[in-house]
């Protein structure tokens, strides 16, 4: 108000007031700018001083280990559909983890997103405690669960699928229950009008509406889940990345079976990458006409 | 509209009706029973029935009691007759020699008080336990004759086993086993054993008042350089363990997103002229999102050596496909009329890139950049665990070693606790920096917007 009444400014005044305000702008642009790029150079110096291996040796190196595999396994060119075909069953478990434990994560996370979204909630008064299972069930890695599980139950595809299934939860969760503060209410209204219990409402109110966006990002935590099962496989729950850790820990002369096992899994990562962001997009956008 | 210039014909309604309610009855029916089906091939595949065969109770139940309590080992070596007192049987833990707790008298008859009226004695010759309701158990150890033990008169109950050269007596004060060439005594306390300072320490056993007045005359750094470097504990490797893991996310995160913005142009179909350039800028995208960050982290371990670094580049080069992907997908989307108003005050290529698209994009790419830093918090410990970096390499050290649950238990929580705590502050960030995903605004659903969220 006070411009107003001083009148308007000269130009040359909102040109001054223009360009002080543009160089403070730049000189804290500028500060963040070098406050950031030395904390990324302190950071990487930090990492290649704790590393065991320097970047300056390793750089040259990186392609050596690829090398090495590629060209045994160029030698025994004929027999890699036999392993593809030996890795097969492995890999098949591995598919089994992931998408077992989706579908259980699916379930358990819509459960939670429903008891956690308001309006929907069975207990209102419990949304808080359901809203911090779901952040502490995203919050742990699976290879926690996996590794504790390992030692109670033995190595195998169980202890990986429930500890993938119970990250699944939460973050599917968290996801579900965006989408739920964004859907009608009204059907649930209705429903409860006509004397439907939760769970009709729910199944009947709810899920018909959201039902899309839960299998899209069902899916993608599908691919997700892929890759989370063959890592958890490395650390010795079975599956495909239980059989790269053999072939690899054998070094020389196994080769051939590693590089059968990475085109194994690229392959399958690859497809159910393609496939699954056809259907979700088919999902989202609808049947294309 | 069709339908009112037809004649209307009620059977051929019906009829559609019906198949119409035929066709949503079976959806309704054969989609849960797909995943039904698919769920008991895959506990049959899974060998879930055999699993509970499996199930091993007995670590079960030292895993939740190690996680809570600590147990002190008062051993006798039978051949010698000398006593020693270690916290967790570990040589880290153990009292410095004629040295041990109130509990503990040592002697030529060592008196153990384990309380309730449990007593154990360990003898000259002899070891007895006086067990309150029962009597007295004595055991005598020999090299010639094994272990002869003398209960009371009875049937012997459950939680004594007796064999010619072993003793074991479990109650709920304690346990005393007896061989032919050791008898050890061990009894359970509530809590973490010597978490802030180990027996060697002064400072060890003092209250918090006392603490913080020596803190106070001048023994601060010695205080602190005694809790730092605990060595049952490890406060200060842990604490590196975790800024390792942190900076695995970090430099991996930021450094893919370095590497994906100008690539990212390459791949956007109204930023590339060349088609064939922007196909192998996506393949090359595609090939290292599908190449998953396990081989990477398996192929550069090799190069790099086991440590932070390795897990930082494995990081970067996988999001690095993912970013490209989603940062070329937001260039497309760009609005052309800014990038034209820019162009028409006479703006040279690099003003026009630097104020026409990179504030449209930078919502996008903030965000990503921030949900990735803490989904990649989460990755490094998993990483860290494959390649040896990090908290990730502590935790399974802890666990391969089976017995250090309490450690275990100590990183989990801190490892929940990071995870959090990124993941509070990348939101708190987002919030700040971009404006208009502020809390109340209702966010899209769509899955699409978002390729890839939460890895």
């Amino acid at each position: 108000m006070a411009d107003l009444t001083a009148g308007p400014m000269t130009t040359a005044e909102i040109r001054a007031e223009y360009d002080t305000m543009t160089r403070r702008k730049r000189l804290y642009g500028g500060i963040m700018l070098v406050l950031f790029v030395a904390m990324m150079m302190a950071g990487f110096r930090t990492a290649d001083g704790r590393n065991a291996g320097s970047f300056r040796d390793g750089i040259t190196h990186v392609f050596d280990y690829p090398a090495e595999v590629l060209s045994e396994a160029g030698e025994k060119l004929a027999l890699l559909p036999g392993h593809f075909v030996s890795f097969f069953p492995a890999l098949i478990e591995t598919l089994n983890i992931a998408a077992a434990s989706t579908l259980v994560g699916l379930v358990f996370g819509t459960l939670l997103s429903l008891l956690s979204t308001r309006g929907m909630a069975r207990w209102p008064a419990f949304i808080p405690l359901f809203r911090r299972i779901m952040d502490i069930c995203r919050a742990i890695p699976e290879i926690v669960i996996a590794l504790v599980l390992i030692f109670l139950l033995g190595g195998g595809p169980v202890p990986a699928m429930i500890a993938i299934a119970i990250h699944t939860a939460g973050a599917l969760g968290k996801l579900f229950s965006e989408v739920n503060e964004n859907a009608s209410l009204k059907p649930v209204e209705g429903l409860e009008s006509a004397g439907a219990s939760w769970g009709q409402r729910m199944w009947l109110g709810v899920i018909p509406q959201v039902g899309p966006n839960y299998v899209s990002y069902a899916l993608l935590r599908f691919e997700i889940n892929i890759r989370a099962s063959a890592i958890l496989g490395f650390v010795g729950a079975g599956g495909i990345g239980y059989e790269l850790k053999n072939a690899m820990s054998w070094g020389q002369g196994r080769y051939d079976e590693a590089a059968a096992i990475f085109l194994l899994l690229f392959i399958t990562i690859t497809l159910v990458d393609q496939i699954s962001s056809g259907m979700r997009d088919r999902l989202i956008h609808g049947a294309k006409a | 509209m069709t339908y009112l210039d037809a004649e209307f014909c009620p059977v051929a309604a019906k009829r559609d009706m019906d198949h119409l309610f035929w066709k949503k009855k079976l959806w309704s029916f054969a989609l849960p029973a797909l995943v039904l089906a698919y769920l008991a091939y895959v506990f049959v595949a899974f060998d879930m029935a055999g699993l509970w065969q499996r199930v091993s109770l007995q670590n079960a139940q030292t895993l939740v009691s190690d996680t809570y309590s600590y147990k002190t080992h008062v051993t006798r070596d039978n051949r010698n007759g000398d006593v020693s007192v270690a916290i967790e049987g570990e040589r880290k833990g153990a009292y410095p020699d004629g040295e041990s707790p109130a509990w503990v008298t040592l002697g030529a008859t060592s008196v153990i008080d384990l309380e309730q009226g449990h007593e154990v004695r360990f003898g000259p010759e002899s070891i007895e336990y006086t067990i309150p309701g029962y009597g007295l158990v004595r055991a005598t150890p020999s090299r010639s004759k094994g272990v002869q033990a003398e209960l009371p008169p009875g049937e012997v109950p459950d939680w004594i086993s007796v064999s010619k050269n072993r003793l074991a007596v479990k109650t709920e004060a304690g346990r005393l086993t007896v061989t032919r060439n050791r008898s050890e005594v061990f009894r359970y306390f509530t809590g973490w054993e010597l978490f802030f300072f180990t027996l060697d320490s002064p400072y060890h056993g003092l209250g918090l008042v006392e603490l913080a007045q020596r803190a106070a005359t001048g023994e601060a750094g010695a205080i602190f350089n005694d809790f730092w470097t605990n060595k049952m504990w490890r406060h200060q490797d842990v604490a590196w363990a975790i800024v390792e893991t942190l900076l695995m996310a970090f430099l991996g995160t930021i450094g893919a997103g370095i590497i994906a913005l100008p690539l990212a142009f390459l791949a956007a179909r109204n930023f590339a002229p060349l088609g064939a350039l922007r196909f192998a800028m996506r393949r090359v995208f595609d090939f290292l999102r599908g190449v998953d960050s396990l081989i990477w982290t398996v192929v550069l371990a090799r190069a790099f050596g086991p440590g932070p670094l390795t897990g930082a580049l494995a990081i970067l080069v996988t999001d690095t496909g993912t970013f490209g992907k989603i940062f070329s997908e937001a260039l497309e989307n760009v609005d052309d009329k800014q990038i034209e108003g820019i162009t028409s005050t006479g703006a040279k290529p690099a003003q026009r890139y630097r104020f026409g698209v990179i504030p449209q994009i930078t919502p996008v790419l903030l965000s990503q950049l921030l949900y990735f830093l803490e989904s990649n918090t989460r990755s490094a410990t998993i990483i860290g665990a494959i390649t040896g970096g990090g908290i990730g390499l502590l935790l399974t050290q802890a666990i391969i070693t089976q017995k250090d649950w309490e450690e275990v238990a100590y990183y989990i929580v801190l490892i929940i606790l990071m995870v959090m705590m990124m993941d509070w502050l990348s939101g708190w960030l987002r919030r700040r920096l971009i404006k208009g995903e502020g809390g109340k605004v209702k966010r899209r659903s769509s899955a699409v917007g978002k390729p890839f969220v939460l890895p």
